[in-house]
C-alpha cells in the first residue's frame, strides 16, 4: 500500500485522530496522542495494514518555542510498507502511551527518548533512564537544555561558544 | 659503587636496593586491561603480536588489584568517571596512569559540546604520561608507556623524602 492508502485506511477507522500538517512529508502522517495506543493497536493487527515491525522512534524538539515530538517508523513485512507516525506534546507535560507491549524492541526504544528528550510513556513497565545515569539532571536533547556544572564533586568546564579557542 | 665495583665476577651486579626495585618496577608495568573507546582498538594493536607489549614487560591484566599502570584508553563519560576512579582506588600501589589520546587529556572532540565528556580524567585521578593523538599509533603508546618506565625508573622508593 502507499502511504496515502495506509492513512485512509487509518482515518476510515480513527477519523477524529488524523491530524492534517502541512509540514510533513508523504510517507508521515501526524496522530493525536490521545488515541495514539488504539491506534497502534489496530495498526499492528489489521490484516491490511500488518505493522508488524518497529524500526525506530524518535524524539525531536524543533525549538523552544514549539512542541515535543515522538516519531515512529512502522514497517510491515509482510507487505513491505511502511510509514511514520508524528505524534506532538506538550513541551511542559509531554505525554503518551507506551506502546512497549505491543512491539516489544519499544521497550528501549521509549527509554532512550525518555532519557533524552523527557517523554513520559505512560504504561511502560520499566521506564528508567538508559544511557544517562540515573542521577543525572536535565533532558540533553532538548533544546533548552544546560549541561551539569557539576556532576558528583567533578566540575564541568563551561566553555562558551562566543569565546572560542583562544 | 666505587669500592665494590669489578671485584666480583662478571655475573654478580652491585647496586644499591633503591636503583634495583625501581628498575625491576619499570620493567614489569602490567597495565590494566580496559579500553573506553577507539583508542583501546590501538591499544589492543599495541599488545598483540606486530607491536606486542610484552617485550617491555607489559602483560595486560584483567583486574585492577593485579595492575600497576591504568592506561584510560578513550572517552571517558562522566558515567564513567565515578568508575575509573573506583578502579584507579582499587589497584595497589605504586600506581601509574597513561591518558592516552585526546579524549581522555582534554576531551578531544568533546571538548566544547559533550555534555557529557569528562573535559580530561585528570580531574578524578592524577596522571603520570599523557599520549597525544586521536588516537595515538601504537608507536606513540609505546613512546608514552618508555617514558613511564624512564619516570618509574628515576623513583628512589626506600629513599625517605626530605620535605
Amino acid at each position: 500500500m502507499t502511504s496515502a492508502e495506509i492513512i485512509a485506511v487509518i482515518e476510515s477507522q480513527f477519523s477524529e485522530a488524523v491530524i492534517e500538517n502541512e509540514d510533513l512529508a508523504d510517507h508521515q502522517v501526524e496522530l493525536d496522542s490521545a488515541h495514539w495506543f488504539d491506534i497502534a493497536t489496530f495498526m499492528k493487527n489489521d490484516p491490511n495494514l500488518s505493522f508488524d515491525q518497529l524500526e525506530c522512534i524518535t524524539g525531536v524538539d524543533p525549538g523552544e518555542d514549539s512542541q515535543l515530538q515522538t516519531r515512529y517508523n512502522l514497517h510491515s513485512m509482510e507487505y513491505r510498507h511502511k510509514i511514520e507516525v508524528v505524534i506532538r506534546h506538550d513541551r511542559e507535560n509531554p505525554k503518551v502511551a507506551s506502546i512497549e507491549q505491543l512491539w516489544r524492541i519499544g521497550d528501549w526504544f521509549e527509554r532512550e527518548t525518555y532519557d533524552m528528550y523527557g517523554i513520559i510513556y505512560e504504561g511502560h513497565r520499566d521506564l528508567r533512564r538508559i544511557l544517562c545515569p540515573d542521577d543525572w539532571e536535565g533532558w540533553p536533547l532538548r533544546k533548552d537544555y544546560e549541561g551539569q556544572e557539576s556532576y558528583h564533586g567533578i566540575v564541568v568546564p563551561k566553555i562558551k561558544e562566543e569565546e572560542g579557542w583562544e | 659503587m666505587g669500592v665494590l665495583e669489578n671485584k666480583f665476577q662478571d655475573n654478580v651486579i652491585v647496586a644499591s636496593l633503591d636503583k634495583l626495585l625501581g628498575w625491576a618496577r619499570s620493567t614489569s608495568p602490567w597495565y590494566f586491561q580496559f579500553g573506553l573507546a577507539c583508542c583501546a582498538i590501538e591499544m589492543m594493536a599495541s599488545a598483540a603480536s606486530r607491536h606486542d607489549l610484552e617485550r617491555i614487560g607489559m602483560m595486560p591484566r584483567s583486574s585492577p588489584r593485579q595492575a600497576d599502570v591504568m592506561i584510560v584508553a578513550g572517552t571517558v563519560t562522566m558515567k564513567m568517571a565515578l568508575r575509573v576512579k573506583k578502579l584507579y582506588e582499587q589497584m595497589a600501589d605504586p600506581k601509574y596512569v597513561i591518558s592516552m589520546g585526546s579524549c581522555a587529556t582534554s576531551g578531544g572532540p568533546y571538548w566544547q559540546h559533550g555534555y557529557h565528556v569528562l573535559k580530561g580524567v585528570d580531574l578524578v585521578v592524577p596522571v603520570d604520561v599523557y599520549v597525544p593523538g586521536c588516537p595515538p599509533r601504537p608507536e606513540a603508546l609505546i613512546e608514552g608507556l618508555l617514558k613511564l618506565q624512564e619516570k618509574i625508573q628515576t623513583e628512589r622508593p626506600l629513599t625517605r623524602k626530605i620535605a
